[in-house]
C-alpha cells in the first residue's frame, strides 16, 4: 500500500466527541422526551448504540434505538450494480418522534438523503436531526448536520475510514491520502 | 459479493454463493411487505413485463406485487388476451415487446428452453417463471428460503420430493438448488412419472414412497398435473392417492419436526390429504409469503447484474 494513512481521531478523542454529542442531543431536545436514535447501516448503527449508552449513563433513560439500511434508496443502482441489502429495523412507531439520525462520515449528503426518504416511507416523525462523527465536506445536497464530532477538511480523492472493534466499538478514524 | 447475472433462466446456472446472496437479499426485502406503506423506490423507472403463456395465479401475482413493491412499472400479458392467439411467433412477440424498451421480461411458457431462446435474442433481462418441464427457479428459491428459515440451514438435510417428477419443473429446479446447497434429495413417484435418467442429477430415486419418507427433514409434495395426464399415465386419482398421497399415517415416517411443503395449487385428497395440508407441520403459506420477497430479490439483483455483466464484457 503506497497510500499514506494518518489517524485523525483516536479512541479517547472519539469517546469524548460522542459524550459531547450525547450532551448536545439532551440539551437541544430539553431531555429525552420523544427522542429516538436511528443509525445508518453500517457504521452509524454502532455509533447510535454508543450514544444510547452514554445518554443512559447521563439521564438514566434508555432511548429507542433503530437501524436504517439505505441500499434500496440509493440513486446509483445503474452505475454501482446491486449491492447487498442490509437490515432496516425500527421496532417503535416513528409518529411524533424526534429522530436523531446517526452516521459515521458525512460526505456528499446522498446517504442522508436516502436515509431520510427511507424513514419517511416508514412513518412521519416530528423532526429529523443529524449526528455525524466526521464531517469531511464536499456536500452535493443541501444537508447540514446538527451534531458534529469533528470537522475534517479533505480533498475529494482522500478516503476517511472509521475503524470498529469486534464489539462494534469505534477505535479510530483514519484519513488515507491517495 | 456481487451478482453477475443478467438473466435468471434456471438454478443450473447459479452457484451456491449466488443462491445465498439471493436468499439474504430476500430476507432483507421481506420486511417491506409488513410495512404500512409497502413500497421502496429501488426500481423506480424500470419497466417489467410479465408474460404468461400458461395459467398462473400465484406466480404471476407474486411477480407483479414484487415489481410494484420495488416501484417498477409492471405490465401483465396473458396468452389468451395476446396476439399469440392470432398466430404470432414467440420471437415476433418478443421483438415487438423489445421495441417498447422494457428492462425485464418475466415469462412462463409451455416449452422447455423458451426463456433461453428469448435471452439469446433480446436485449432485456429475462426471468424464467417456468418453462415447460424444465425449470422454475423462483419456486425453488422460495422453497429454499422457507427451509432455511425453519431449519436454520440447508446443508445436511434430507428432502423427499414426491409425485409427478416427469412433468415437474419445480422438482428439477429444487434438485439443482438443494444439491448445490448440500442437501440430500430423494425422489419418489410411480414409474410412469419418473424419468429414467433423473438420477443423473444426483438424487436418490425411489418408487416406494414410504422408503423415501423415512427420516426425512422436509417432504415436498408435487401437484398431479391433470392437464398433462392426457395419455393415461395413472390408472386413477384414487389409486394414486393410495400409493403416493401424503396423509397423517405415512407422514409419521418422516422426522417428527419434518416440514410439509407444496408448490400449489393443491389437489386435496389426491397428492395430499386435507389433514396434512392444514396440519401443524405445513409451511405452505410461508412458501407463498416468501415468494414475494424472493422475486423482489431476483428483480433487484438482475437490474444491477445487467450493469455488471456489461462492465465485465
Amino acid at each position: 500500500m503506497a497510500a499514506r494513512e494518518t489517524i485523525i481521531l483516536d479512541q479517547p478523542a472519539i469517546s469524548r466527541a460522542l459524550t459531547r454529542i450525547a450532551h448536545e442531543i439532551l440539551e437541544r431536545n430539553k431531555g429525552t422526551k420523544d427522542v429516538a436514535l436511528v443509525g445508518v447501516v453500517r457504521g452509524g448503527d454502532h455509533l447510535a448504540r454508543s450514544l444510547q449508552q452514554r445518554i443512559q449513563e447521563i439521564e438514566g433513560v434508555e432511548l429507542p434505538l433503530g437501524t436504517v439500511d439505505i441500499t434500496m434508496y440509493r440513486d446509483d443502482l445503474a452505475s454501482r450494480g446491486s449491492l447487498p441489502v442490509g437490515k432496516t429495523e425500527l421496532l417503535f412507531p416513528l409518529e411524533n418522534k424526534r429522530i436523531v439520525l446517526v452516521d459515521d462520515v458525512l460526505f456528499t449528503g446522498r446517504t442522508i438523503r436516502a436515509a431520510m426518504d427511507a424513514l419517511i416511507d416508514i412513518g412521519r416523525p416530528q423532526s429529523i436531526q443529524l449526528a455525524i462523527l466526521v464531517d469531511r465536506g464536499h456536500r452535493e445536497l443541501p444537508i447540514r448536520p446538527d451534531y458534529i464530532g469533528r470537522n475534517v477538511p479533505t480533498s475529494v480523492a482522500e478516503k476517511i475510514e472509521v475503524q470498529f472493534s469486534e464489539e462494534h466499538e469505534p477505535i479510530e478514524v483514519r484519513i488515507g491520502k491517495p | 459479493m456481487s451478482f453477475g447475472h443478467k438473466h435468471i433462466l434456471g438454478i443450473e446456472q447459479l452457484s451456491a454463493d449466488d443462491i445465498t446472496l439471493i436468499l439474504d437479499t430476500a430476507e432483507s426485502f421481506k420486511e417491506i411487505s409488513t410495512r404500512e406503506i409497502k413500497k421502496v423506490p429501488t426500481l423506480r423507472g424500470k419497466t417489467i413485463i410479465n408474460i404468461f403463456f400458461e395459467a398462473s395465479t400465484r406466480t404471476r401475482t407474486s411477480f407483479e406485487i414484487a415489481g410494484k413493491r420495488l416501484s417498477a412499472d409492471t405490465v401483465n400479458i396473458s396468452a389468451s388476451t395476446s396476439a399469440v392467439v392470432k398466430g404470432e411467433t414467440l420471437e415476433d412477440t418478443a421483438k415487438n415487446l423489445e421495441a417498447m424498451h422494457p428492462d425485464i421480461i418475466v415469462m412462463r411458457h409451455g416449452h422447455s428452453g423458451a426463456a433461453h431462446y428469448l435471452a439469446e435474442r433480446c436485449g432485456f433481462s429475462v426471468v424464467n417463471a417456468g418453462d415447460g418441464a424444465h425449470e422454475h427457479p423462483s419456486q425453488a428459491l422460495l422453497d429454499l428460503m422457507t427451509i432455511r428459515q425453519k431449519k436454520g440451514s440447508i446443508a445436511g438435510l434430507t428432502v423427499a420430493i414426491i409425485g409427478d417428477i416427469a412433468h415437474s419443473r419445480v422438482a428439477r429446479s429444487n434438485i439443482y438448488a438443494l444439491k448445490k446447497m448440500g442437501a440430500t434429495v430423494r425422489l419418489a413417484g410411480p414409474k410412469t412419472l419418473l424419468p429414467t435418467e433423473i438420477g443423473r442429477l444426483g438424487a436418490e430415486v425411489y418408487t416406494d414412497m414410504n422408503a423415501a419418507l423415512d427420516g426425512a427433514d422436509v417432504v415436498m409434495m408435487l401437484r398431479i398435473q391433470q392437464e398433462r395426464q392426457g395419455n393415461a399415465l395413472l390408472p386413477s386419482n384414487r389409486e394414486y392417492s393410495r400409493f403416493y398421497g401424503l396423509n397423517p399415517d405415512n407422514l409419521k415416517r418422516a422426522k417428527s419436526d419434518a416440514l410439509v411443503m407444496h408448490p400449489g395449487p393443491m389437489n386435496r385428497g389426491v397428492e395430499i390429504s386435507s389433514a396434512v395440508a392444514d396440519g401443524a407441520q405445513n409451511v405452505i403459506l410461508d412458501q407463498v409469503e416468501n415468494g414475494v420477497a424472493v422475486r423482489m430479490a431476483l428483480l433487484y439483483l438482475v437490474s444491477g447484474g445487467e450493469q455488471l455483466a456489461e462492465q465485465s464484457a
